[in-house]
């Protein structure tokens, strides 16, 4: 089935033997319906097995696979080969994260954000038995339930040229996830997450450039959530929020 | 070599891992728990599963509807006691996973909605969208962060249990960024590492489905059981093997072949109307259905597509707006990987390899014979699924039993004096792995993974037979002598070596297919989805209505023995689907 010959260019690193990352290309055979992801696998399985990379579903779930494809933050499984060819592609780690082996970023920075935000449920006094589920109607789910669907890929980060100047910045992903439960109406831990959100690295850390929303795979406009929050911050500011905002239970 | 002492350790970071480090944690504070696990714990292949869990919660259903479905639907091979256990037990952990925030989907009233999963009688599956798995595995590892006693260690790679006077003492893992050997002693270990269906060519399984954890308990004189019962989802994306889910045909898709024909009323589960109705045609249970697609595909009534023989699964009569709201991922999934969308246009699907519904033996309670040693999820053979799961059984498992596993574990380590480090076989174990670095010569990981996958499919498939079988069994022992020999590493270097990794989990696959081909070979019956064609075509109740039993022999094949099912109030019977019936109202 392989019917073309693509060239792929993967950005090559390793700490104990290079100075600086290089670039190393292979051609490899393809097929029309041969994702990125499978092109790397080629490599990996026939040409170079040195090849460092991070893939697991292939599905475009489990978030693992994020590469700057020609300059772009993908999904590696969701990108087809035939979509860059006659030209060659260019596969290289994810920008603004460091590199710890070839196209394998260092995550822990991201995942230390992720758990500042307090992102669990912070459940209010509720009257419904324990053993039972609170009701939600599809109404209230709404408010949060697209920024539920963040699968943690980074593509936000490598997009976001304020985590590129500050890398202290929460960020998009994380922002969104606060978002998320904050909106919830199960939830009652708007307090506990304030400090985060009203931080100079919190909200006010965005400058509006939207390309996290661009490139996000899975609809979450973390864009939104956080200038939505914005709004939300300024008023807390004033002491305004407490009045005017519903949260948490309303309908 | 560097100690980390701790109570509890915790391999894999699905949702049965954390749900074992949360109930270890909640049981008792104090507890040094290690989470460790050879990905980031949201990549773990919970996150793939689609259609939803299973938990009585309608009116018109009850416990021992979903007890009958289940022992039926596993062919009588469950051990009853377990699946009381675990029928009793489903709703609640959909609750409180409900109280962690996971987004169910509702009806209009805000109750919780649930669909029809199939060979079930009433609608039970708690589903949200079609990513249910994906939820529950963010909401498991969002609260677990809840929780300062769970230690995480991501991206290690347990290779190795460590076994002092008959207990396990340890583990010995690998930090992959690092590439350096990590003692953690302890005094329980919960093995939550998924299952193994990498080991077949065509599959539904993320990379990381290899079996590491079957293999761990295996090479320590514990038993794999019922390894023979290897599920074929009955609608995956041809070459590929993308899932598109059942949920699909519990929301009323149905199934035809070439001719536009649904062929399962010729398969006993018609007749086709009315439709949709509970346990009939396309919501008959996996195993049927992938078998009647092997003899459509012999009949040479399959379509023919670029990736192989395929069926259609055709969605268009739902509509778009319930199609969008409640299979918003297959929809993706189906425009990317298949060019089709399921609104105007068939998905072609065939079955693939899904699911192990055997592996590591344990009892009810999660314990495995060797002490210390518990087991959940896929990885175990808890004794659930018998010869077929059902589908959604295996999200309520996850939490269920996890759950009885981290407090098992916590028990445990409460009662047992703080162990030695048992630093001699960890440095035993080490220098074998870093050995395995070093090699120059051999022949390549993916050479033989591939070979090892063909073999699985061409002998172990969805039908079987003697002469198939045993040329499997023979093909992997050669691939075994293959391995010893020794694989060659391009990568020798130690930061984030996967080559490297990859030729450790190639050790486990094959094992563990070989304890599959072997207990297949020694059942010479058809149950479930064990299905043979050379004369052994009924099932055999007098003979084998008894689980497996895979006894690692060194490097020559296993010993297979039998033991006994523990039946408790449901008499084994003729298996029945399809046949007259109301129609089922959706919600």
């Amino acid at each position: 089935m392989h019917t073309r010959q693509i060239e792929i260019e993967c950005l090559r690193y390793d700490p104990e033997r290079d100075e600086a990352p290089r670039w190393q290309s292979w051609q490899v055979p393809f097929s029309d319906d041969m994702s990125v992801l499978q092109g790397l696998q080629y490599i990996k399985d026939h040409l170079d097995g040195s090849l460092s990379f991070r893939w697991s579903c292939r599905m475009a779930i489990c978030g693992s696979c994020g590469h700057m494809l020609n300059g772009e933050p993908r999904l590696s499984c969701q990108a087809f080969l035939r979509d860059y060819f006659p030209a060659k592609l260019r596969v290289e780690p994810l920008q603004h994260f460091p590199i710890l082996r070839d196209l394998v970023v260092d995550q822990s920075a991201f995942l230390d954000k992720l758990a500042s935000v307090k992102p669990w449920l912070i459940p209010k006094p509720n009257p419904a038995p324990a053993d039972e589920a609170q009701r939600q109607t599809p109404r209230q789910m709404a408010k949060y339930y697209a920024y539920s669907q963040c699968i943690n890929c980074l593509l936000c980060y490598a997009a976001c040229p304020q985590v590129g100047l500050d890398s202290g910045f929460t960020g998009p992903a994380a922002l969104a996830l606060l978002h998320r439960y904050n909106a919830d109406s199960r939830d009652a831990g708007w307090d506990q997450r304030r400090e985060v959100l009203n931080a100079e690295q919190g909200v006010w850390g965005c400058t509006l450039v939207g390309y996290c929303s661009e490139v996000c795979p899975k609809g979450v406009d973390p864009a939104h959530a956080i200038n939505q929050n914005k709004v939300n911050s300024t008023l807390d500011y004033f002491g305004l929020l407490r009045l005017m905002m519903p949260r948490g239970g309303d309908t | 070599m560097e100690v980390i002492r701790c109570d509890v350790v915790v391999v894999g970071g699905g949702g049965a891992g954390l749900r074992a480090a949360i109930a270890a944690a909640e049981a008792d504070p104090t507890l040094r728990l290690a989470l460790v696990s050879k990905v980031v714990p949201m990549r773990s292949h919970t996150v793939a599963a689609e259609g939803g869990s299973a938990g009585v919660i309608r009116g018109d259903d009850s416990l021992d509807q979903h007890f009958e479905d289940t022992v039926s639907g596993g062919d009588w091979l469950c051990d009853q006691d377990a699946v009381q256990y675990f029928v009793e037990h489903c709703t609640e952990e959909m609750v409180q996973l409900e109280r962690w925030g996971c987004p169910w989907s509702r009806q209009d009233d805000g109750r919780v909605n649930v669909r029809f999963f199939g060979g079930m009688k009433v609608q039970r599956t708690w589903f949200a969208a079609d990513k249910s798995g994906f939820h529950m595995l963010h909401t498991l590892f969002q609260t677990s962060l809840r929780y300062p006693s769970i230690r995480r260690y991501d991206e290690f790679f347990v290779a190795e249990l460590l076994v002092e006077d008959g207990r396990v003492q340890g583990v010995l893992a690998l930090q992959i960024a690092t590439g350096q050997p990590v003692l953690f002693a302890c005094s329980a270990v919960v093995l939550c590492t998924g299952g193994a269906g990498r080991v077949y060519r065509q599959n539904t399984n993320a990379g990381i489905v290899t079996g590491d954890g079957m293999g761990l308990a295996y090479r320590h004189g514990v038993a794999l059981r019922d390894m023979e019962f290897v599920q074929y989802h009955p609608t995956a994306l041809p070459g590929t093997g993308i899932l598109i889910t059942e949920g699909c045909r519990g929301e009323g898709a149905i199934l035809v072949n070439r001719h536009g024909h649904r062929y399962l009323q010729d398969y006993g589960l018609g007749p086709p109307e009315p439709w949709p109705r509970a346990k009939a045609m396309e919501l008959g249970p996996r195993d049927r259905l992938s078998q009647a697609f092997w003899h459509e595909e012999r009949k040479g009534h399959t379509l023919d597509t670029p990736q192989g023989a395929a069926v259609h699964l055709d969605l268009r009569h739902l509509g778009a707006q319930k199609i969008h709201e409640r299979l918003p991922l297959i929809t993706e999934m189906a425009r990317t990987f298949a060019g089709v969308d399921p609104v105007s246009a068939p998905i072609p699907v065939r079955p693939a390899v899904h699911y192990t519904m055997g592996g590591i033996a344990c009892n009810r309670h999660t314990e495995t014979a060797l002490p210390g040693l518990y087991a959940a999820g896929e990885c175990a053979s808890v004794g659930i699924h018998g010869a077929n799961r059902l589908g959604s059984n295996s999200l309520a498992e996850i939490v269920v039993f996890g759950k009885v596993a981290g407090l098992q574990a916590a028990a445990c380590a409460r009662q047992q004096p703080v162990p030695a480090v048992p630093q001699r076989q960890a440095e035993a174990a080490a220098a074998t792995l870093l050995a395995l670095r070093g090699r120059e010569h051999g022949e390549r990981v993916a050479t033989l993974r591939d070979e090892l996958g063909d073999c699985m499919e061409a002998g172990v498939g969805i039908f079987r037979d003697e002469s198939g079988m045993r040329a499997a069994c023979d093909k992997i022992a050669q691939l075994r002598e293959r391995w010893r020999a020794g694989v060659r590493l391009d990568d020798r270097s130690r930061v984030f070596n996967t080559e490297w990794l990859s030729a450790i989990e190639l050790g486990f696959m094959l094992e563990v297919a070989e304890a599959m081909a072997h207990a297949a070979l020694a059942r010479r019956e058809s149950r479930g989805a064990h299905v043979r064609m050379d004369g052994y075509g009924a099932r055999d109740d007098a003979n084998f209505l008894a689980h497996s039993l895979a006894w690692r022999q060194g490097d020559g094949p296993p010993r297979i023995s039998h033991a006994p099912v523990h039946i408790t109030r449901l008499p084994p019977q003729a298996r029945h689907y399809g046949g007259a019936g109301d129609k089922a109202v959706l919600t």
